[in-house]
């Protein structure tokens, strides 16, 4: 599946306030944007939007002529602050079933799960991770289920120096592999090749 | 196994975690069917007379506990949002996660059930149809306490937002199965309250994930 991502004179409002208005940004196949902007800008909202989750007051979200509905239930990844992670259930069995529900491979599941180290951690509880791991255990769900577009909030905010390097060495390989990256961030990315700045 | 399938198992597994599921619903069913005759008297006569309706109210009490959390745990750690974006479509994903709480809490009521009302005196040949009335109720009582707990998504005390909600849905279940119950109990017709209450646990299933659908949505967003 091929995509790209075109968001034109985009406005958005959460509860009664309006977040920006004319947004315009258009990405295609290997190319990151990082989006930057103060806490409370809009970032997350955005990435929300373009997922489908809420509504935008104006303005169009495109992927490049695929259809908006198949775009998002297929050619999307999502990785919030939040990542949807039961504590009480064990990081394996976790990763099998957002691999299984994103409609990814067990092979690619377990390169993903020797990429980001995971094999010593795959017995544990979800409440046993730190934070660092559970954005890992995050991360590799991307690898499991390959879609071109990630949309990422703030993906390096818990890792370690050693980790920060590895993630962006993945995210460099998935845009060398024709991938899309749209990122909320505080510190510009390295790999990023075009900036997005949400001024208020 | 596809992602239904394992959506089930997990929906299940969490239900049953952490001395969780049949423990808690289980163990208020219990206690309450063991506090009633404390409470309304020593009579077996009297006891007896009651004892189907008894058991079938205390069911459609034990199937509220736990509603509440079926759509706000996945809201709150974010899992709703990635079910609602990717994978199943989400009426199908509500009606898997009423599903398996109907598997991990409702059927094992279903089986406690007759037990209870025997224990209380009712004859032991109401059994089969109080069992089958418990399975068809549980899953109208899952069904649509699954629109209680998706429209108190995101509220600060949701779980007695979610009884006033579904507290009236469970009216129409509690009269046909306690109108059945009776009939037969009496030797009357009993038919046709068993069949009210098949279907409405039908348009339940058929209509409840389409109203859990558009109100996780609405949370949402």
């Amino acid at each position: 599946m091929t995509l790209a991502l075109s968001l034109g004179d985009l406005s958005l409002s959460r509860g009664g306030r309006r977040l920006f208005s004319g947004l315009n940004l258009c990405l295609e196949a290997g190319q990151a944007c990082a989006l930057t902007g103060p806490n409370g800008s809009g970032k997350t909202s955005l990435l929300r939007a373009v997922a489908g989750l809420c509504e935008v007051d104006s303005g169009r979200i495109e992927f490049g002529g695929s259809d908006p509905g198949t775009a998002r239930a297929s050619g999307l990844h999502l990785l919030g602050h939040l990542d949807g992670l039961k504590a009480s259930r064990t990081a394996g069995e976790e990763l099998d079933f957002w691999t299984r529900w994103q409609g990814g491979q067990p092979e690619a599941m377990k390169a993903a799960v020797r990429r980001l180290d995971l094999l010593r951690l795959l017995d544990l509880e979800v409440r046993r991770l730190s934070a660092g791991q559970r954005r890992r255990l995050a991360l590799a769900r991307l690898l499991s289920a390959p879609r071109p577009l990630w949309l990422l909030d703030e993906p390096l905010s818990p890792l370690d120096a050693h980790w920060r390097g590895q993630v962006l060495d993945i995210m460099a390989g998935h845009l060398g592999g024709g991938g899309l990256i749209l990122a909320a961030v505080h510190d510009p990315l390295p790999v990023a090749t075009v900036a997005l700045e949400i001024a208020p | 196994m596809n992602p239904g399938l394992g959506l089930l198992r997990r929906e299940i597994a969490i239900a049953w975690g952490r001395g969780g599921g049949l423990m808690v619903t289980g163990g208020f069913f219990a206690g309450a069917t063991l506090l009633l005759p404390l409470a309304s008297g020593p009579e077996p006569e009297r006891l007896a007379q009651i004892a189907p309706g008894a058991a079938w109210t205390v069911l459609a009490l034990s199937a509220l506990l736990g509603l509440e959390r079926l759509f706000e745990r996945d809201y709150e750690d974010g899992a709703l949002d990635l079910m609602a974006h990717a994978g199943l479509p989400l009426e199908f994903t509500c009606a898997l996660k009423c599903l398996g709480h109907w598997l991990a809490t409702g059927a094992p009521l279903a089986v406690l059930a007759p037990l209870a009302a025997i224990a209380l005196g009712a004859s032991p040949a109401l059994a089969p149809l109080l069992f089958a009335c418990a399975l068809a109720g549980g899953l109208a009582f899952a069904f649509t306490g699954g629109i209680g707990a998706a429209l108190s998504l995101g509220t600060r005390r949701g779980g007695l937002l979610t009884a006033v909600i579904v507290l009236p849905l469970f009216v129409p279940p509690v009269i046909f199965g306690g109108g059945a119950l009776y009939a037969f109990d009496s030797g009357l017709p009993w038919r046709a309250g068993f069949s009210l209450l098949g279907a409405y646990a039908a348009a339940a299933v058929a209509l409840g994930p389409l109203a859990m659908a558009a109100a996780c949505r609405n949370a949402l967003s």
